[in-house]
């Protein structure tokens, strides 16, 4: 499996990196500034050394290293190397790059936590081998003096080594305890400590059974479900992390100064910021100067761009795509649209987390079972052997070491490792422990329309319809212009073949169009306000050529790769799906009838896509929502499970329980089927666990368990239950 | 059996040299990239001359 063994992506990577650029550059005496790039692309040696060559041979560079695993690069620099510019220059030479917020990846920086649990699991194992082989002594046969020296020697590396790594039990069973609860951490500390303690009781009396091994084994599985558990999530974490280090929150602030590059953060009200064409506005604001249309498809889920001039109220997350806009700051930060969203959407998100997973269900049961069956093992032999202690108490020990949940302990994460594994290969990013158990009860799946359906890219229709001379003046004016629908217009018509004319002074006028001189006509591509065109009632740009009436170019959006596919596999697993948008009725009906969906609903505020997710849920429907726009986090928060894309808010990503990391949905459709069989495998797993436990326990109970029983029955029982998860990495 | 006074104690030596070997390998991170360290095999960067430091 390809997942890190640790999350710690770059930290200490840095000395290594040092070491391995050898007798490159030094610096130049001031401190070294760290940057991290994205490396989306990059998978083979190749990679490795193009890119650490590339970027060792820049100037001001002091060393780089790629983390294969990560997909990134650490780059020790000069101050004033600005990271975009080694982004560009990877990207130039054929490895796609990005920047990666330094800041918001800082919590992946040191995996203490992992490192700690990794540790404490090698002395366990360490101990748990040499103890074993002193028992396997024991178990053919030593006897007297010789059994009690072993046994003595299993005591003295068996007591330290639960002092340290069972720490992780006794911690969280201390905690459950102090505020009353029982949970599996409690059987669990009770059955170490207990056998512990016996042991050492009859290895001072020169007892015929220690249960060393037992205890150091059970830690040791157990450790090793808690380790599998925690990377599992920490993979998750980190990935998430990286998408969002992926927006560098920053804002080009004008000041009498001239102009200069801030964090978001550092933004006030009053402030003057300028929004490039292309850039995501960082605030929420009013023009002041320039004109240009924004996208407000993640806010409200038209598709069609909208005019902002001078006074025009902008929002953080719309995109500027023509022209410069001079903003003044009227909300930052804490207090911009985006983040009052997120605020409502935490009220709506601890509805959710009191599902109960099916771990907590079981630990619920079993612990009070198992303390229950120990304590009456002990009264029946006490009052079997007329006050025996040392016996009753030899075999309640020996009942709770049996019966306790190494596999139950393993059941869980060892399946969610797979499962999760082989959906993020599939570019699935669980982000939610219980996501894989909601995801597998999920019978009706609801989709947001621009950008999830569909790419939010436009793509030109009935190309046919239209004379070859206007479409060589389109062409040529659309060349002019960096507006998305303009370069839809001219990719699509240059595929045709069609030559463009030749024009002269060529102005685009942004929020307005291209104007330019053709052979003398005054020709021109733009909004229909602007030619005094009709608008037609779909996305459109419209050609003026001199006097002639406006001929109108029209989009439609294109649908994201492998949507038809997810639904039609979603509808055959007998799911019922809905399309919900905040779209106009004939874009939304166009688009439902491309991918097979029959019931829509077009106009929706983001109120009525939660309302209408909490109503499915009141009839105890439960609904998978998949969404990108900020419309919809609302709707994500009620749902049962939720799905967003990539490419959303990172407000929008963060209610959702899981993150589609490739452009294609597709995986979609495999995924619920996936989901219920890991959840079967789970439930499978407690199943063999109980097995196990229906033929130990009696044996235990009539005092016929031996140190050896109880050690082949743990270890029998945790690697089937291991074995089993595995079928999942292949179906 | 006296021999147990021996090799008792070597077995224990040796399964410590192991855990003190895993733990080097813990603290000296080599298990942050195991997909680049197994490309990296490949790549002819090293060969003549190990990096100085």
């Amino acid at each position: 499996m390809s997942v890190p063994i640790s999350a710690c992506p770059a930290c200490d990577a840095a000395p290594l990196a040092a070491a391995q650029a050898g007798a490159g550059y030094r610096g130049n005496g001031q401190e070294a500034h760290r940057i991290l790039l994205s490396l989306p692309a990059i998978y083979c040696a190749a990679c490795i050394s193009g890119v650490e060559r590339g970027l060792s041979a820049q100037p001001g560079v002091r060393s780089a290293r790629v983390n294969l695993t990560l997909k990134r690069a650490t780059i020790e620099a000069d101050p004033d190397i600005e990271a975009q510019d080694l982004a560009d220059y990877l990207t130039g030479i054929g490895f796609e790059a990005y920047e990666l917020d330094g800041v918001a990846l800082s919590a992946t920086q040191t995996d203490k936590m992992g490192r700690d649990l990794l540790m404490r699991l090698g002395v366990a194992f360490f101990a748990m081998m040499n103890v074993m082989l002193l028992s396997v002594a024991v178990w053919s046969g030593a006897t007297d003096a010789t059994r009690d020296l072993f046994h003595w020697i299993s005591a003295i590396i068996a007591i330290p080594t639960v002092a340290f790594s069972s720490q992780v039990f006794f911690k969280h069973a201390w905690s459950a305890l102090r505020v009353g609860r029982l949970n599996m951490d409690v059987p669990i500390s009770l059955a170490i400590l207990l056998a512990v303690g016996m042991s050492i009781f009859e290895t001072i009396n020169s007892g015929e059974h220690a249960y060393f091994d037992a205890a150091l084994s059970l830690t040791f599985f157990l450790l090793a479900g808690r380790y599998l558990d925690y990377r599992t999530r920490s993979v998750a974490r980190s990935a998430a992390e990286e998408l969002s280090a992926l927006e560098v929150p920053r804002a080009h602030r004008l000041t009498d100064a001239g102009e200069e590059v801030v964090p978001v953060n550092d933004l006030s009200l009053g402030d003057i910021v300028r929004v490039v064409p292309g850039a995501r506005v960082p605030v929420d604001g009013v023009v002041v100067a320039g004109e240009s249309e924004v996208d407000r498809s993640l806010l409200t889920g038209e598709s069609l761009p909208v005019f902002a001039g001078p006074d025009t109220n902008i929002m953080t997350g719309e995109v500027n795509l023509t022209g410069p806009l001079t903003v003044r700051v009227t909300a930052a930060g804490r207090d911009s649209t985006l983040h009052r969203m997120a605020d409502l959407v935490a009220i709506a998100e601890t509805a959710r987390n009191k599902y109960t997973s099916l771990a907590d269900k079981a630990a619920a049961v079993y612990a009070p079972v198992v303390h229950l069956l120990a304590f009456g093992a002990f009264l029946g032999w006490m009052w079997a052997t007329g006050g025996d202690w040392r016996v009753a108490m030899n075999i309640a020990v020996a009942v709770l070491i049996i019966t306790c949940p190494c596999a139950l302990g393993l059941a869980v994460p060892a399946v969610t490792t797979a499962a999760s594994g082989r959906l993020f290969k599939q570019g699935m990013l669980l982000k939610s422990a219980t996501a894989m158990e909601r995801l597998a009860e999920v019978d009706h799946v609801v989709f947001d329309k621009t950008g999830t359906l569909t790419e939010g890219k436009p793509q030109l229709e009935a190309l046919s319809a239209h004379k070859e001379d206007d479409l060589s003046v389109a062409l040529a004016l659309a060349e002019g212009s960096s507006h998305p629908l303009a370069r839809a217009l001219a990719g699509a018509v240059r595929e045709t073949g069609v030559p463009p004319v030749g024009l002269e002074r060529v102005t685009e006028l942004p929020g307005k169009g291209i104007v330019a001189d053709w052979n003398g006509t005054e020709v021109r591509l733009g909004r229909a306000e602007w030619l005094g065109a009709q608008p037609v009632g779909q996305t459109a740009t419209y050609l003026k050529v001199g006097t002639r009436a406006a001929v109108p170019f029209t989009f439609t959006d294109a649908l994201r790769p492998g949507a038809a596919e997810a639904i039609a596999q979603l509808q055959k697993q007998g799911m019922a799906v809905t399309l919900i948008s905040g779209d106009v009725p004939a874009a939304v009906a166009d688009i439902a009838g491309r991918v097979g969906i029959t019931d829509w609903q077009a106009d929706t505020l983001p109120e009525d896509k939660a309302a209408f997710v909490g109503q499915l849920a009141k009839t105890g429907r439960k609904v998978l929502m998949v969404g990108d726009g900020l419309n919809d986090t609302a709707a994500l928060a009620a749902a049962h499970v939720s799905i967003s894309p990539a490419s959303a808010l990172e407000a929008t990503r963060v209610v959702s329980d899981i993150v589609l990391l490739g452009k294609s949905l597709a995986p979609l459709g495999g995924s619920v089927a996936l989901a219920k069989s890991a959840t079967r495998r789970i439930k499978e797993n407690f199943a063999i666990a109980a097995g196990y436990n229906a033929i130990a326990i009696p044996i235990a109970l009539i005092g016929l368990a031996t140190p050896l029983a109880a050690a082949l029955a743990m270890s029998l029982s945790s690697i089937t239950v291991s074995l089993n998860a595995m079928r999942l990495r292949k179906l | 059996m006296n021999v147990l006074v021996y090799l008792i104690p070597i077995s224990l030596l040796l399964g410590g040299l192991g855990l003190a070997g895993f733990f080097w390998t813990l603290k000296s991170s080599q298990y942050d990239d195991p997909d680049g360290d197994s490309h990296r095999i490949l790549s002819d960067r090293w060969d003549d001359a190990p990096p100085e430091d």
